[in-house]
């Protein structure tokens, strides 16, 4: 069944169109990859599917109904969550704060206590840090506590923003180690990265977009093998 | 009399009046980047609106004690007051959101002159007093005098500020409030509506105002509907020089504005002379403005400056 569709999306940014006509879908418990250039429009996808920025034409459903142009305060309480580019974490707040705040949305107070204890034995470091500002963590922890913050609000679906951006390669594979921890918690995600290799090899399927518009799509696998796509996002 | 002591005493009281004014500057400061010209007349609509309500009930044969009086008065001013907050950053600030700050800047000026004009065609252009319902007591402290009202303005002041300091270190509401002010657009992919806080925000700082209006009218006698152009300017000076968006920095800009004036007003004639008196008060705080601007821009426990037209 799709957790989510898009039909004819459409999301144009200070005049600009960024997103032309894209059409994609997520299956429940899949992981899906969104991969392209810098300026391909990928950000811009998420960013509609997740409410921050209102669509300009098109469609979205989730769980098949639709939700275009609903606030993203108003997402998160039906199960979707972003971990934007950038991380976002909030550096003036300590940690727990931040974990905390993850969980706004929620009011079963339990259930968020123990969430918490889960979220910080899957990230010790975290746990050491907790009343520490978070601004002053470095940019993997950074990223693993928007992740952590993310995954607080009980997401059905998680769109990712980059996760790697600017991290080290060993704490790429850390992140994407845990990005596939979470999908086998049943967690439906939608990735979007420029590391289109390590984004393909943990995905079930990916799509390839280029100026606004999904130009390629099919299983992780066979994109892998592609060769335009080897061409030119894999620097083969 | 020692003048040094009755001056700090002064001070002290004048500056937690200022710095529960200057609390709603930097409230509405850190989470919108904007300076809320009109919150000022918001402190004069809360002098105003408990003047009323005094008028109403005293000499009217209602047999209500002074002290009921007066309360029932703060309590319609801080209602009246928390209702304007919110219909004033719903009418003028929110259609602005995505619009150049500059923009806002000058609705608030502009929100600011309409208030004023609304509080005089109410009220009218005279003084108004305040009524001498409650006794007032006279206490021998270190050679100076404390009054029963300047106790009660700083006790007040100082249970309303450790309140909110309470309230934005440590409960839901204060987090989603300090998240917002960091971060809008993250705010809301927490799940936090940031309009409501937005809205929260200025109502509690319109609560604070009323108070402070009700305590400046009640300090002086006297209320008017510009006092509160001075009173906000003063405000704001404070806000600044605690580091505008630091809410602790207003309440130490505040206090530390209100001594400041204190002390120079007692000693300008002194150090002059003769030739300035203790009309001179105003000048201080946008001296120390003036220098704060020069020399510490970020106030005294501001962290960064922002440039934004």
């Amino acid at each position: 069944m799709n957790i989510l569709q898009t039909r004819g999306l459409e999301v144009a940014y200070g005049g600009i169109r960024a997103v032309k006509g894209v059409d994609l879908t997520v299956r429940r418990g899949e992981l899906v990859c969104l991969i392209g250039a810098n300026g391909a429009g990928k950000t811009t996808t998420l960013k509609s599917l997740c409410g921050m920025l209102a669509p300009s034409g098109g469609e979205i459903l989730y769980e098949g109904s639709p939700i275009t142009g609903i606030p993203s305060y108003e997402l998160v309480r039906r199960g979707i969550s972003l971990v934007p580019e950038g991380r976002g974490i909030f550096g003036r707040l300590t940690v727990e704060e931040n974990i905390k705040i993850g969980a706004y949305a929620r009011r079963d107070g339990a259930g968020v206590r123990a969430d918490q204890d889960r979220l910080y034995d899957l990230f010790p470091r975290l746990s050491e840090r907790r009343s520490q500002q978070a601004g002053t963590l470095s940019g993997g922890e950074q990223q693993m506590l928007a992740i952590a913050r993310a995954l607080m609000s009980r997401p059905r679906l998680l769109l990712l923003d980059e996760p790697s951006m600017g991290l080290a390669p060993m704490l790429v594979q850390k992140i994407f180690e845990i990005i596939r921890r979470i999908a086998e918690d049943g967690v439906t995600l939608l990735l979007v990265e420029q590391n289109a290799k390590l984004a393909l090899q943990a995905s079930h399927r990916g799509y390839v977009m280029e100026s606004g518009k999904i130009i390629l799509t099919d299983s992780a696998a066979a994109l892998l093998k592609d060769p335009k796509v080897q061409h030119a996002y894999l620097g083969g | 009399m020692d003048i040094l002591t009755q001056q700090l005493i002064n001070g002290l009281v004048l500056g937690s009046i200022y710095a529960l004014v200057a609390l709603g500057y930097t409230m509405v400061y850190g989470i919108l980047e904007l300076i809320n010209f009109a919150h000022g007349e918001v402190t004069m609509f809360g002098a105003m609106i408990c003047l009323a309500v005094i008028g109403a009930l005293a000499g009217n044969g209602t047999g209500l004690d002074g002290g009921v009086i007066v309360l029932l008065g703060l309590l319609a001013a801080i209602a009246v007051c928390m209702v304007m907050g919110f219909l004033i950053e719903r009418i003028a600030y929110r259609p602005l959101r995505r619009a150049p700050r500059l923009a806002a800047l000058i609705t608030a000026i502009g929100v600011s002159i309409v208030l004023q004009n609304l509080a005089m065609l109410i009220w009218g252009k005279q003084y108004i007093t305040f009524p001498p319902l409650l006794p007032l007591v006279r206490y021998e402290l270190g050679g100076a005098v404390i009054t029963n009202l300047q106790i009660f303005i700083m006790v007040l002041s100082c249970l309303l500020m450790a309140g909110l300091l309470v309230l934005v270190k440590h409960t839901r509401l204060g987090r989603a409030m300090r998240a917002t002010a960091q971060a809008q657009d993250i705010a809301g992919l927490m799940g936090i509506n940031t309009h409501t806080i937005i809205s929260v925000t200025f109502v509690i700082g319109a609560a604070l105002a009323a108070v402070a209006g009700v305590m400046v009218s009640a300090y002086y006698g006297l209320a008017h509907y510009y006092m509160g152009f001075m009173l906000g300017l003063k405000a704001f000076t404070a806000a600044v020089l605690g580091g505008i968006g630091n809410i602790a920095g207003a309440m130490l800009g505040g206090l530390l504005l209100g001594v400041i004036e204190s002390l120079g007003a007692g000693y300008i004639g002194a150090l002059t002379g003769g030739f300035l008196g203790s009309h001179y008060q105003d000048v201080f705080a946008f001296f120390v403005l003036i220098l704060v601007l020069i020399a510490r821009p970020s106030g005294l426990l501001g962290e960064r400056v922002v440039e934004r037209a």
